[in-house]
Formats: C-alpha cells, structure tokens, sequence
C-alpha cells in the first residue's frame, strides 16, 4: 500500500488542506482556548446527528398524533390517538380482513412469517458454512470470499439479478423443462414468490453472519478438541457438547441481530416482487410505512408516524435485549 | 497429515490416513455448492446481458450471447439470416427469404434460385458468439443511465470524503481529550445505532424538506455522513495511538488542528481505508433514502435510477442487466482487490 | 500394564523434519521426564504418543500392543495439558465426568471415580464449580483428576507447571510425585525446566534437535553425561569447561595440562588417549576446592552470597571464559585477588572437543 507516488500526492493534498484551513482554526482556538477544542471537533457530527437523527426522532412521535395531508407540523390539525387507533383496531389480530388498516395487519402479518422463515433458514446456513469453513481446509479464504460477496451488492442489484433468474424464460424454468418440470411463473404465486424472498435474502445477507460466527468458532481455543479427543468424544458429541455450547453467546447475538434486520426487509424484495406483489402477498411493515408516506398522493405522514412508532417500539425492544446479551458475553 | 486442526477432522482420519470422511465429502459438496448458488445469478445476469435483445427472451435460452449470422445474397435487398438446413440426411447452410407457419423458404446463398420451401423443424439457425455492446451504451446516451452514473459518482465521494473528515474529527475529540460529557457524548452517538433509517425515513424526510435540501443530492449526501459505526471505528483505531506523540506535538507549538491533521490522520490511515470501503459500498448501494429524498429524474443516482427503468417501459431486460452488471463493476473491483480489509473490518467491529 | 515402547520413530511436518529416528523404552510405572531446550521436540513427541499427531515412520507401542494407528482414546492415555483445557461451560464434575461419559460407562462407577480423584487431589468442594471460578492451582488439579478418572495406562504430562507461581510450583512438583507414588501408572512429564526433571524423574531423557541425547537416572545424567550438551544441560550453574590437553598417561590415571603448570589427574581409560591430545575438562561449579597451595589461578570478580552457600564468579588468569565456583556456607574472597582452586578427581569429566563425546572412563563413577 506504500505506494510512494500515492503518498506525496496526499501529503501536497494535506498541505494544501492544511494552508487553507489553518488560519481561521488556529484564530478559533486562540478564542476558545485549547480545552474546548474538542468541542469543535465534535461540532459537525453531532449537529448533523442533531438535525437528522435526533430531530427526527422527536417530531417522528409528534407528527403520529397528528392528521392531515400537510407537510408542516404547524399546519396539520392535532388527532391525539386517532392513528394509533386506526392501526390498532382488529376485530379479530389474527384476520387482517377484519382489521381498519386491514394492509397494516397484512404487512405484519408478511413480516412475521418472512421473520420467522428467514431467521431459521439464514441462522441455518450460516452455522453450517461456519463449522465447515472453521475445519481449516485449504482455499478457505477463497470460500469465505465467495460467500461474502452478495453483502457487497445492492438490494436493487440483488432484486433484479434473481427476478431475471426467476423469469418465465429465465435460467430456472430452463433448468425444470431440461428434468421435465413444466416452466412456472414464480414471482406471479403466492407460494413461490415468498419462497424466494427468504432465499434472496438468505442469499444475500448468510455471508455477513457466517463471518461473525466464524470469528466466534475460531475464539475456541484448540487444545479444548485435544482433549476432547483424548477424552474418546466422537464427532457429533464433540459439536454437540463442546463446540455449540462455548459458541451458544454469539449464536444469541446474531439471531438478535437478524431478528432485527428481518423485522425491516423492504429493499430488494421491494424490487423482486414488483412492489409487494403478487396482490399484497408480500408486502411487509417497511413498504407500508413508505406507501402511506411517499406511495402515490396520499401523503398520510401522520398514519406512517404511528406505523413507525410501533415498530420502532419492537425494534428498541430487541436491541435492548442484544445490548443484554452482548453484555453477558462480555463477562 | 497433520493439517486438520478441528478434531471432527482428525478424529475421522486416525483410522486409515488418507481416507477421506463422510464429513469431509459434505463439506465440499456443500462447500461447492454455496459457490456455485452465489456465481450462477450474477454471470447469468452478466452473460445475459451481452445477449442483443432479439435473443435474450428466446426460451429455452442460450448460454452464451449469440446473434443470427447475416448474409447478403444477391437479387435481394437486405441482408437474410443464414440457417443450417436438414434434408435427406444432409445438412447445408442455406439464407431463409421468409418463413411462414411451418414452412420456410430458403435459397442457397452461393447461387440463389428459386426459393425452396422447408420444413421449420429441419432447419436451425446459424449463430456467432457476439457482444451486444449496445445494451450498455444505449442506456448511457439515449436514456438517463450516464446521468444517473454520475449523480451515484458524486454522492459516493462527497460521502465518503465528508464522511472521513466528520467522523474522524469527532473520534479524535472522543479518544483523545478529555472534556465534560465525554463519556455521555459518546454512548449518544453509539445510541443511535438503535434507531434504524427504517424508524426515521418519514420525519427524516420532513426534516429534509424542511431544510431546502429534498430533490437533491445534497439531501442524500448529508444526513448520511455522521455515522456511529464510522466514529467507533475511528475512535478504537485513534485509542492505540500513543498519546505522548500529541503531547510532544503541543510542546513542539503545534495548534490543535496541526495534531489533528498532520499526526493523527496519517497515523489513522489504516482504519480510514477500511471506512472509506465501507463509506464507499454504503452510498453506492444505497436505495431507500435516495428512493425517498430524489423525486427527479435529473438526479436519480444509479440504485433509484435502476429501479425506476425497470418498472417503466415493458421490461427491457438487455438494457436492464446492461446497466445492472455496470453498477455492479466498481463493487465487484473493490472486492476483489480488498476484500481482505473488508472482512477483517468487519471481524474487527463485530456487529456493534 | 503402562510400558512403553518406541522404535525409530520419524516425525516430519511437510518438509521440516522434526523428531529422528527416536528408539526408547519405559517400563511400566517409571516417571520418566522428557527434558531439553526450546524446540527440542519434546511436545511433539509427547503429542506423538498421545495419538495427537501422525507417526510419519516408526512405532509406538503400549504394553506390547502397536499403537501407531490409534485415535487418542483407543491408546488408553490421559493428557495433563499446559494451559489444562478445562472446557469452560462445564462444572469440574462434568469436565471429570465427560470421559467417561463418552465411553459409556454406568452412572455409578463414573460418580465413585469422580469421588475417588476428587478426595485425592482435594478438589471435593469445587465439584460443582466452573473453571473460571477457580485459582490457577486449583484448575491444574482439575486437569489431572479429569486424567485420574480415567485410569489411563500412560499419564502424559505436557509442562503442567509453567504457568503457575514459583511458590506454587514447588508445592504442586511435589503433589504429583506423590500422586506418581501412590497410584504407581507410567508417567511422561515434558518440561524445559532441568530442576523439575532432576528432581521428580525416576529416568530422564534428554532431547535436542529432535533426538534423544542421552537417557538415565537424574543422578547417573549429572555424574557420567554422555556429551558436552547433557553436561552443560543438566546441573545449575552450569559445569565448567577448561581446555586442556593430555599431558600424561598412567596405569589407571590420565594427566591433563589445564595451564599454568597445573595438571588435574582424572579417570579416562589411559588405552583410549594419546599424549598431546586436546581435550575439554568439565568440572562442576561444587567440585572445585580452593587449595592452599598449587592449583589454578582464579581471578575473582564477584561473588553472590546467599547465606548458606556462595556463587563466585570469576576467570582463569588471562583467559576470557567465566569460571563460577560454588562454596558452602558464605565465602567473601575480595574482587581482583587470585585464589588456587583444584577439582575434586573424581569429579573430572573429559570431552572430546571435536566430537564432543565424554571420553570413556575406567570405572563409572558409582555411588554407594
């Protein structure tokens, strides 16, 4: 990485940063005395945190109790609980049907099962990719990488690539007609496309986890499978006994962590169903969040506030059980 | 041999040495396996994308892009594709004049005389391996792609480079001083970690469009450069750096800004990259907030632009995948060149 | 029952030749302790008979039994390891218990074992403990109870001590020589440290470079070492090395001129030298005695008094080598003056200096 051409060119970059920005700091500081520098330094970050996460935060449970299509919270008429009330009322939770916001319980619904699904399916096989990558082969690196690699895409990428895989002249219907499947249209059944919703984002994302719990498998310290061996442990007992309970910490963890992630999945499944389709069979919270706010004229950033509450609601909840568990681990 | 370290390995190789478990020949399979289910998508998509547009929808489809060979033949106008004919057992190439239900009339390019006609079941067309080059360059200049190809440029390094610059100043002042609230200061900004872009799109957006900066690239520029992860990376990396360097640097006179610029950032470099990668790989894949913030066509980046062209028109999957795969380029360039940093980053921050 | 036998074992990892052609026997219930410096070989040939690692050529075996192409648990061996491996989840009953447990013996004889080795070692009150909630000493003790249950053929112990204090040290090299007394199985102890082996080995094995140097009793080592590196190995402070040549031969004596017109009689067979010849006189720090009258010329430089005996250290006039002499009790000899010093005959060792072989000696010396 020394590359010594690279490195005067940013040292002449630094310098000429430095000729510009100096004077006026150096004056600052002369003001403000050496100990509030930090201060300074501290500035843009944490007015920018300010303005765009923490300001949002705050109107986010302000603009849930109002109504209205305006977009100034001064102009918008106080509802109180009229939202929370709208996405909440169910005749019956388990019938969306027969709920006010009957596509809010649908997307919960989706969500629930998509949650579900994919947790199992993702935790699955990136434990299994963990445990064999960690038995020390060659070209492991070169495994790792390959399955590293979709995390590096993006969800639109990822959504179109596997809709092209999916197509009713697609790679897939090749492949059923060659074994003499007749060819389907995936992405138009209900079953089938939320079949492949889970596999897209398992395939996407198992790379990511496989790493974290890869790093875990190699944190066992060697000697304890020498004396396993040496204790006449077989194989299974050995993964069942040693190596899966000293990884159990980290195991919790990243199902935390896909739990949360999995409650939030919009992007590429957005892009691989058409926007939620077929009908609303997979529409899940985030896209009905985004269509009540930004779909089409409606503009109902009241209703999306509230929506965004709850499941703002879950997802702290989560996270503050993660932040338990990673503390746990510490110990 | 001694090369397995994991005892499932070793405890099934001391019986015969050389043999090889049943464990071993899962793991490869699935090992394989996983490769192959992670490569065929992606050079499906990126051979697929080669394809002219006459030849991508064809069903079952071709593995590699080929176009019907053309041939001039003499007493007619255009150009007319050449065929492999089978009759009587032979099979000679011959030009098709038109083909109508089941029957084709084909004529011998070599000496054209009447057209004969064929059945369509005996004949097949004759292909050369081609490069639709145009799949990618029509998008770039007949519709918006290079501008949408720029706009992604211009947020990814404005991003990046704000990003680096904010974010290290912030860890700088969180590693190195000491100050009232320090410790506050910092678990507030690792708390936001708690609050995804999922929970705040709807008021964010407000707040953007409060500020005068929605519709506009500055508007996805700048609510993404403070980022909790980038100044817990930097600050982890700048706690290791020794702090009689920046005593030594005040005793030597220099300003605060000096120390920052001048000994501090050099010496972050190594953690700079590896926000700099994921800086990088973050604001070029970003899609929802742009899809959020961005309403004109003028300033989709490449995500959004991408994503609106293929709901538009019927599907036009050869510019699509074109344009696909040349968004998945850089990506792909970075990664195979750093993709070590970006693992051990990742393994180095945890999931925190 | 625990012997051992091994015969021209070869290791190799990939091209790096570790252990040569290693031919050794134990017999059943010695203590026998595999001694030498860093890189020796010495874990790996511990590791080779446990079963930890492939024999590249050669055998192993246990009690008349071949055993090279045994999984660790089929060998009948238990393993004390450095940083004992307790598995961490597990309580210390459950970490005694997983062995056996494994080879499916009844509830009843694993709990009696358990109780027996717990009694032995004292660890009965952190039964139910984790590993994490024990001292270093008391984990070590849990490492070889979870060995003991298992009634192994051969115990094999891979420097057990060196992370523990000194204190503790001491305290725990007794506890395992007790251990080795009173339940009588072969024991493999591997260790850098030459105290331990001379005093817990009831036979030493001496290792460099991945072959054995020499092997015997902890005694027969210090008083007849094969070659300059057991001499030099074995024995603190190390033995003195003087250059000499022989001077002249006797019936059943040997002359060597070591300088300074003294010569120091010593007991190499007369038949095996020729007058002229080089030699190297190793004499040990204790079998010096200072002489009143002729001897070598010892120039002080400090000494090191420790009440009950004193180190000095010094060198021969005009030469460069560090001589230390060992006296009892405390000796104040003042820096810079000269005092005679002659070594005890018997205590004489000579060495060829090229081969760096002992030279044979008439009788070996006995002790009674």
């Amino acid at each position: 990485m020394a590359n010594p051409n690279v490195a005067k060119l940013a040292d002449r970059a630094m310098d000429a940063v430095m000729a510009i920005i100096e004077r006026p700091l150096n004056l600052l500081e002369s003001f403000i005395g050496r100990k509030r520098m930090p201060y300074l330094f501290l500035m843009p970050n944490l007015v920018l945190f300010g303005i765009f996460t923490f300001l949002p935060i705050g109107i986010a449970v302000g603009y849930a109790f109002t109504g209205g299509t305006d977009l100034l919270i001064s102009d918008r008429p106080f509802v109180g609980f009229e939202n929370f009330s709208k996405l909440l009322e169910c005749g019956s939770y388990l019938e969306p049907g027969s709920c006010r916001e009957s596509l809010f319980w649908i997307a919960i619904w989706n969500t629930l099962w998509f949650v579900a699904f994919n947790v199992v399916a993702t935790l699955l096989v990136a434990l299994i990719t963990a445990l064999i990558l960690n038995r020390a082969i060659a070209a492991r690196g070169f495994f790792r990488a390959m399955f590293f690699y979709p995390v590096l895409l993006s969800p639109v990428v990822i959504g179109l690539i596997w809709k092209w895989f999916l197509d009713r002249n697609g790679l897939l219907n090749a492949f059923f007609q060659m074994i003499g499947v007749p060819p389907e249209i995936f992405l138009l059944d209900v079953g089938w496309s939320r079949f492949f919703v889970v596999v897209v984002s398992v395939w996407f994302h198992m790379g990511f986890y496989t790493l974290i719990l890869l790093a875990g498998l190699q944190a066992i310290p060697k000697d304890l499978y020498e004396a396993a061996a040496i204790d006449a442990a077989s194989p299974r007992r050995v993964l069942l006994r040693i190596t899966l309970p000293l990884l159990g910490p980290n195991l919790l963890v990243v199902l935390i962590l896909l739990m949360i992630r999995s409650v939030q999945i919009f992007d590429e499944a957005w892009v691989l169903t058409n926007g939620g389709g077929p009908g609303t069979a997979n529409t899940f919270v985030v896209q009905y969040i985004y269509q009540m706010a930004f779909g089409g004229d409606l503009r109902l950033f009241g209703l999306a506030s509230a929506a965004s509450v709850l499941m703002g609601v879950v997802l702290l909840a989560l996270t503050l059980v993660q932040l338990r568990l990673g503390k746990k681990m510490e110990s | 041999m001694a090369g397995n370290l994991n005892a499932i390995g070793f405890l099934t190789r001391t019986r015969r040495p050389g043999r090889v478990g049943l464990t071993d020949i899962l793991s490869w399979v699935w090992l394989i396996g996983g490769t192959f289910a992670v490569l065929v998508p992606v050079v499906w998509a990126a051979m697929s994308s080669l394809k002219p547009e006459a030849e991508i929808t064809r069903f079952p489809p071709s593995l590699l892009p080929r176009t019907a060979v053309q041939i001039e033949v003499q007493g007619y106008e255009r150009p007319l594709s050449l065929w492999n004919v089978t009759t009587d057992g032979e099979t000679r190439e011959m030009a098709m004049v038109r083909r109508v239900g089941i029957k084709a009339q084909m004529v011998d390019p070599a000496n054209p005389g009447p057209p004969v006609s064929v059945d369509t079941k005996d004949i097949s067309p004759v292909q050369q391996l081609t490069i639709a080059t145009e799949n990618f360059t029509d998008p770039l200049t007949k519709f918006n792609f290079f501008t949408f190809l720029k706009n992604s440029v211009f947020v990814t390094t404005v991003a990046t480079i704000l990003t680096l610059i904010v974010n290290a100043m912030a860890a700088f002042a969180l590693s190195k001083y000491k100050f009232r609230g320090d410790k506050a200061i910092f678990v507030l900004i690792i708390s936001t970690l708690m609050i995804p872009l999922t929970v705040v799109m709807v008021p964010a957006y407000l707040v953007v469009v409060g500020v005068g900066l929605v519709d506009s690239l500055w508007g996805v520029i700048i609510p993404t450069v403070a980022t909790p992860t980038g100044v817990f990376l930097l600050r982890q990396y700048m706690l290791t750096i020794p702090d009689e360097l920046i005593e030594a640097a005040r005793v030597d006179a220099a300003s605060e800004f000096r120390i920052f610029w001048r000994i501090i950032l050099p010496l972050t470099a190594p953690a700079l990259a590896v926000l700099a990668i994921f800086s990088v790989l973050w604001r070029w894949n970003d899609f929802l907030w742009p899809l959020i913030v961005l309403s004109s066509r003028e300033n989709f980046t490449l995500q959004v632009g991408l994503n609106a062209f293929q709901g538009e028109f019927s599907v036009q999957w050869h510019y699509i995948l074109a344009m696909t795969f040349l968004s998945l380029a850089p990506v792909t360039l970075v990664f195979l060149f750093l993709q070590r940093y970006i693992t051990t980053g990742i393994a180095g921050t945890g999931m925190k | 029952m625990g012997s051992l036998k091994l015969a021209k074992l070869n290791k190799a990892f990939g091209a790096v030749h570790v252990l040569h052609d290693i031919d050794l026997d134990i017999e059943d219930g010695e203590f026998v302790v595999f001694v030498g410096p860093s890189g020796c070989g010495k874990s790996t040939l511990l590791r080779v008979i446990a079963g930890l690692e492939d024999v590249t050529t050669g055998s192993i075996a246990i009690n008349e039994r071949d055993v090279s192409a045994l999984s660790p648990a089929e060998r009948k061996i238990a393993m004390v390891f450095q940083s004992y491996a307790l598995y961490p989840h597990m309580s210390v009953r459950k970490n005694l218990a997983f062995g056996l447990e494994n080879l499916r013996f009844k509830r009843a004889e694993i709990e009696s074992r358990i109780n027996e080795a717990a009694r032995m070692l004292a660890i009965e009150p952190y039964l139910d403990r984790k590993p994490r909630q024990l001292s270093g000493g008391q984990r070590q003790r849990v490492a070889i109870g979870r060995a003991i249950v298992r009634e192994p053929d051969i115990f094999l112990f891979d420097e057990p001590l060196s992370n523990l204090d000194a204190a503790l040290r001491v305290q725990t090299r007794a506890e395992i020589t007790r251990l080795h007394k009173s339940i009588k199985t072969t024991m493999i102890y591997v260790t850098h440290d030459q105290v331990e082996a001379m005093t817990m080995a009831d036979k030493i094995v001496v290792l460099r470079d991945g072959r054995i140097e020499q092997v015997g009793t902890p005694l027969d080592l210090f008083d007849n070492p094969r070659n300059l590196f057991v001499a030099g190995f074995l024995g603190s402070p190390r033995m003195n090395m003087l250059k000499g040549k022989v001077a002249a031969i006797g019936e059943d004596a040997v002359m060597i001129d070591a300088g300074y017109g003294v010569s120091l009689p010593c007991f190499v067979d007369p038949a095996t030298v020729t007058v002229g010849q080089d030699v190297i006189a190793g004499v040990r720090p204790s079998h010096f005695v200072v002489a009143e009258d002729h001897g070598l010329p010892f120039e002080v430089q400090y000494f090191e008094s420790l009440g009950t005996e004193t180190f000095v250290y010094g060198h021969l006039q005009d030469q460069k080598d560090t001589i230390i002499l060992h006296q009892a009790g405390h000796f104040a000899p003042q820096p810079g003056s000269i005092i005679k010093i002659m070594p005890v005959r018997e205590r004489v060792n000579v060495f060829d200096p090229v081969t760096e072989l002992a030279l044979p000696r008439l009788d070996k010396l006995g002790r009674g």
